[in-house]
Parts: C-alpha cells; sequence; structure tokens
C-alpha cells in the first residue's frame, strides 16, 4: 500500500523533483525552494498528507548551498510519511511559508528560524519562541561557539 | 484538715540551662527548614524519592515544601537552569525572607553539567549565592541526606545576629 501511494506521488512530482527515493519506509523528495508551494500542495490536497509533523534544517558548513530545509509530513488516510528536502543557501536562506496550509507550521517555522536563521517568507511571526529576546546568532548552525554565553542575568563578581 | 494541693518538691536540678544566644537559635533553626523546590528537569524524580516515605527528609524537620519563598528559608534547586529562565531564579531568590539557604541540587544547578553550550546556565552560582552543592546526575538519596545534614551542621556552626544590615 505505500508503494502505490508513493508511486502515485513520485509520478506527480516526478518532474519537479530532483530526487524521489524511499528510504526506511518514507518517501524522500528533493526539490527546488520555486517548487516547494506546488508540491506541498499536491501532497496535501492529492494524497492526504494532512499532518504537517516538523520543519527543520541541517548545515552542511563547507557546502554550496550550505542549508537543508527539511519538512516531514505524515497522512492519516495512507498511514505513510513523506519528507521534503530542498537546499538554500547562508547568503539567502529563504524558503516559502507553510502557515497557509498547515497552521502549525507558524510555530515550527519560528523555531527553525532562531536555531537556524531560515527565513520563511510570509510568515509575519518570526519572533523567538524557545530563546530569548536579544539573542543574537543563531545556535544550531555549525560556526556558533559552542561554549558562548547570553546571559540575561549578569553573573556574580566572585564566584566562591 | 485542710488539703493542700500537691505541689512537686524542687529538686534543684534541670531547673534552668544556660546556653549561647548563637548556638541557640541555630540548633532551632537548622531543625525548622521549609525547602522551596525549584524543580526543573529530571532531578525532581529524586527529589521525591528523597522526599517520600522510604527516606524521609522529615526526620530532619525539611521536609514540608512552601510553594511560596516568601515563607521558605531554603531554596533548592533541583535541576537544569536555563539562561530564559535565570531571571526567574534570581527574583526567587529575592523574594525570600532572612536567613535564606541555598542548595544546588544535582550536577546541572552545581554547574551545568554536561549542558555546555548556548542554553543553559553553568552552574546557579553565577547569579545567586550557594551554600551547599550536592553532586551526581542524578544524586543518590542518601547524598542529599548526607547534604541536609551538612547544612544543618552549618548552620548550627554559624552566627545569628537578630538584626542585620539588611533587616
Amino acid at each position: 500500500m505505500n508503494e502505490a501511494v508513493f508511486a502515485q506521488v513520485r509520478e506527480h512530482v516526478g518532474a519537479v523533483a530532483r530526487e524521489a527515493a524511499v528510504t526506511n519506509g518514507v518517501l524522500a523528495l528533493l526539490i527546488e525552494p520555486a517548487s516547494l508551494l506546488e508540491v506541498v500542495r499536491a501532497l496535501k490536497n492529492a494524497f492526504g498528507f494532512d499532518m504537517f509533523l516538523d520543519v527543520t534544517a541541517v548545515d552542511w558548513p563547507g557546502r554550496e548551498p550550505r542549508f537543508d530545509v527539511v519538512w516531514h509530513f505524515y497522512s492519516t488516510k495512507h498511514f505513510v510519511r513523506v519528507r521534503v528536502k530542498t537546499r538554500v543557501a547562508v547568503a539567502d536562506p529563504t524558503v516559502d511559508t507553510l502557515a497557509p496550509f498547515y497552521g502549525s507550521a507558524r510555530f515550527m517555522e519560528r523555531e527553525c528560524h532562531e536555531m537556524y536563521g531560515i527565513v520563511f517568507r510570509g510568515n509575519d511571526d518570526l519572533r523567538p519562541i524557545l530563546l530569548y529576546e536579544g539573542f543574537e546568532g543563531y545556535p544550531l548552525r555549525k560556526d556558533y561557539p559552542k561554549q558562548k554565553e547570553q546571559p540575561l542575568v549578569p553573573y556574580r563578581d566572585a564566584k566562591p | 484538715m485542710n488539703a493542700q494541693p500537691a505541689r512537686p518538691a524542687p529538686s534543684g536540678a534541670f531547673e534552668y540551662l544556660t546556653t549561647k544566644k548563637d548556638e541557640f537559635v541555630g540548633w532551632a533553626r537548622k531543625f525548622s527548614l521549609f525547602p522551596y523546590p525549584f524543580v526543573t528537569a529530571c532531578c525532581a524524580m529524586e527529589f521525591m524519592s528523597v522526599s517520600a516515605t522510604l527516606y524521609d527528609t522529615d526526620r530532619f524537620g525539611a521536609a514540608l515544601p512552601r510553594f511560596t519563598p516568601r515563607q521558605s528559608d531554603l531554596l533548592m534547586v533541583v535541576g537544569t537552569v536555563t539562561h530564559k529562565q535565570a531571571p526567574v531564579l534570581k527574583k526567587v531568590y529575592e523574594q525570600m525572607c532572612e536567613p535564606k539557604w541555598v542548595i544546588a541540587f544535582g550536577v546541572c544547578a552545581t554547574s551545568g553539567g554536561f549542558y555546555q553550550n548556548y542554553a543553559a546556565l553553568p552552574g546557579i552560582d553565577r547569579i545567586i549565592p550557594v551554600d551547599l552543592y550536592i553532586p551526581g546526575c542524578p544524586p543518590r538519596p542518601e547524598m542529599v541526606i548526607d547534604g541536609i545534614m551538612k547544612l544543618q551542621d552549618k548552620i548550627a556552626r554559624e552566627r545569628h545576629p537578630i538584626i542585620t544590615d539588611r533587616f
């Protein structure tokens, strides 16, 4: 049954996907940022991928474009998952928001934004959600110093 | 015969005790600790264990948690404190009345533990003074009991001024 759904999806989005392979029971699509909305619209409306599981990013220092942005969707109709990946450069780490399709994307995009600096075009509320106001930098990027501290409370002078 | 009420004859022994004020006040204070548990992470499980029947911190007079800092005199910081939470901990500490003591319970509160990263405060002693550190991830209940007894010894040996510069 998974294979049937995956075959239909591959047939449908094959024109825009650079890669479409099944790994560990998940269909993984690699697409261009420009075709994101088209692919997600098809996944949601035509194939019943109605649950937005997560959006996150992967930092590949030294690679160009540097970031993978990764979405996971689940279909409560077919009980399968699909992973959508795209690549963005550090100079312009911008992809489209999925908030019009999935309301929960608004919060998850906030987390991805504060941790990796990915900008979601169309999401008007990218305030920090786990970090605090005034935090500088993107802590899950590989070039963020591991032990850098940005305390909110000034430290006491003498440490006993 | 007129009945006189029976009065115990004064024996002359143990009618008076002499002691020093600091020793007396310290003795009273060390057995009436009212902890405020500032519990943030997995050490809470060990805290529940040490408070519950089997290990029973009630024996030390340190059992009754007060869930307002204004009624407590022992701040137990149990678990990881993040930079985002540090202002809350500071405010809780400042709300407590004198005299007050602080226990860093577990390695995260002591030094940040293995959380040496952007999020975690590397030890609560960066922002508030700490009287006693209990290491361990999490500490065994025996270590917590040993820590409480050491804190009691410390309280018993302390000066207990009636009027301080802050009061």
